[in-house]
């Protein structure tokens, strides 16, 4: 019994002793992940401010040539072909109207398709259903953009050709807004109705009780407690999802076409932003020249866009909160 | 079958041949059982609630108290796997016949929730939602007025109709979600234990706001606090749980009976605080 008693106090010795050894390791530990991490969040941040330094320098040969009115106001876009009198145009709206084109069309798929299937999900389907659903739309936002590109090219537009259009309209291009713009609507549903999802099912359940205690109906429910409940992560899901649209490359690339346009004509064929940084940067423009400069213009065009589309969100999203 | 018992003289009798309607009786339940999937929540329910008066259910926790509470506006019915068995009848109709449409029963029968959860709206819009979604066309402002003076708030909130209902303190947002309830002009208001997350000048608040609504409407309150079942209720019901876990009417009558002379021992032992 008394060597127990001993034995169990000398381990508790031990035991103390061992702590404080634990302790002291733990705390450098502590600090060496303390300024890991902390050296992770630096480098993110030093990585934008790297971009945003190399756009502004970089585009900063081009403007001082090309005046910044021109280029944001200009509605001719010819940076490297000549036109009959032998001048170049950097008149970028074109390029811009093609990509809010095909990213508005991609929006009026996405947001409604998406928001439906978020009120379907959160709220009319049982758990069996949406445990399924779910996954296959998130595998929907894994296949990769190329995919979706050869998709709107060789499935969509032919389907999309066979519309009669005559006598109001040409016939629909090989390469048109159109086609591109619905397909991106596609890509981008798992993006809004996951979000907004997400959203909705973070609304507490004692607001929907209440609701039907009133006499509501589902679809009451849904639409004026749990929708207006979730509106600042629905309206982030959906300015996510159309920078999203406006920052994809590929699927433009490949079935919007090449032509700078300005037009909001959806069954023309067109350019978008980032289509026109691929052609340049896979051409023989030689760096340093002003045609191949104008990619950081347009890059940081398209920056702006996006930060844009970022900032206009948090004002939204804080504008229209219904903090439960 | 119901016109032999018209001579009953206690109104709450748990006789489990099936109850009289009579004038005087909101809600009549017979033989009702309650599952929830295979497990059986409530076994055997007969109880009546007497019109323009406070009734209470009382009982340890798990005694069913508030899954009873839901049966009388179909709340269960949002539950996956919830299964009602037996008869509740509303002013004589039986709210479970298939061609009632629940939305229905519950703008009739209002319910007040155990933590109070306005809508992050306006109090306004609180007040307003019920009357909006049932197509109310008369003057909404006269309407969400009435509506906040019943629930003794009007005085609290005129100024800040438009401030959220989520600013107020938790006294006022019970009020609010009371005055909400009466918005819709139902018969019967539905009160799961509405004081139990209030501080105690609040609850004597809710309490006299259930004294002063049960001249309009007709009450049932869930609660855990045998002081406030005493104070605020005419009706006292006591529920305990079963062997099998079911929840079960005990013992059914007036709140004075109840509490000085209850018939069952279980009763007994609950009110004097020996057990529950």
């Amino acid at each position: 019994m008394a060597r127990d008693g001993i034995a169990r106090r000398t381990n508790r010795a031990d035991a103390a002793m061992q702590l404080s050894r634990n302790r002291k390791r733990g705390a450098l530990q502590g600090r060496l992940v303390h300024w890991l991490f902390f050296a992770c969040a630096v480098m993110s941040i030093v990585t934008t401010f790297g971009i945003v330094a190399s756009l502004l320098s970089q585009s900063l040969g081009f403007f001082r040539e090309i005046p910044l009115w021109d280029f944001l106001f200009g509605t001719t876009w010819s940076p490297i072909l000549r036109d009959a009198e032998g001048n170049r145009h950097y008149g970028v709206l074109p390029l811009v109207s093609g990509t809010v084109l095909v990213a508005a069309l991609a929006a009026a798929v996405a947001v409604p398709a998406g928001l439906a299937i978020a009120i379907y999900l959160a709220e009319y389907a049982p758990d069996k259903i949406r445990r399924t659903i779910k996954p296959i739309l998130e595998v929907l936002a894994g296949i990769p953009t190329v995919v979706y590109g050869y998709f709107a090219l060789t499935f969509v537009t032919p389907m999309l050709q066979r519309i009669p259009l005559r006598p109001f309209q040409e016939d629909l291009l090989v390469f048109n807004a159109l086609s591109a713009g619905l397909v991106m609507g596609l890509m981008i549903i798992p993006m809004v109705s996951s979000l907004s999802e997400d959203a909705m099912v973070a609304v507490p359940r004692s607001l929907r009780s209440a609701a039907y205690a009133l006499g509501a109906t589902r679809l009451e429910v849904s639409l004026r407690i749990v929708v207006p409940a979730a509106l600042s992560g629905i309206v982030a899901s959906f300015i996510l999802a159309f920078s999203r649209a406006i920052g994809e490359t590929m699927l433009v690339t490949l079935a919007a076409g090449a032509t700078p346009r300005l037009t909001f004509n959806p069954i023309e064929s067109i350019q978008a932003m980032t289509a026109f940084i691929v052609q340049l940067a896979l051409g023989e423009t030689p760096r340093g020249t002003l045609e191949y400069n104008t990619i950081f213009a347009v890059g940081l065009l398209l920056f702006a866009f996006t930060l844009g589309m970022n900032v206009l969100g948090q004002f939204l999203v804080r504008r229209f909160r219904e903090e439960y | 079958m119901t016109t032999a018992t018209t001579a009953m003289t206690t109104p709450h009798a748990t006789a489990a041949a099936p109850a009289a309607v009579s004038a005087d009786t909101t809600l009549s339940v017979t033989n009702l059982d309650m599952h929830y999937g295979a497990f059986r929540a409530l076994r055997g329910i007969n109880l009546e609630v007497k019109r323009h008066a406070v009734t209470a259910l009382i009982g340890p926790s798990g005694s069913g108290k508030s899954t009873l509470l839901r049966c009388f506006n179909r709340m269960n019915d949002l539950v996956p796997g919830a299964r009602v068995e037996g008869q509740v009848l509303f002013n004589g109709e039986d709210i479970y016949h298939p061609s009632v449409d629940p939305t229905e029963v519950r703008l009739r029968v209002g319910m007040v929730f155990q933590k109070p959860n306005p809508f992050p709206k306006s109090v306004y819009d609180n007040v307003a939602f019920g009357l909006r979604i049932n197509g109310f066309k008369g003057n909404m402002d006269d309407a969400v007025e009435r509506s906040l003076r019943r629930a003794a708030l009007w005085d609290e909130v005129k100024d800040r109709l438009k401030q959220s209902g989520l600013a107020l303190s938790g006294g006022q947002q019970q009020r609010l979600c009371i005055a909400r309830a009466v918005a819709v002009q139902p018969d019967v208001i539905l009160m799961d234990e509405p004081a139990s997350a209030l501080d105690p000048i609040s609850t004597l608040a809710i309490e006299e706001l259930m004294r002063e609504l049960c001249r309009d409407y007709t009450i049932v309150v869930v609660t855990h606090n045998m002081q406030q079942a005493a104070r605020a209720s005419d009706w006292t019901a006591f529920m305990t749980m079963g062997e099998d876990r079911a929840g079960h009417l005990v013992e059914v009558g007036s709140t004075q009976q109840i509490f000085t002379n209850p018939q069952d021992e279980r009763t007994e032992g609950y009110i004097t605080g020996r057990f529950g």
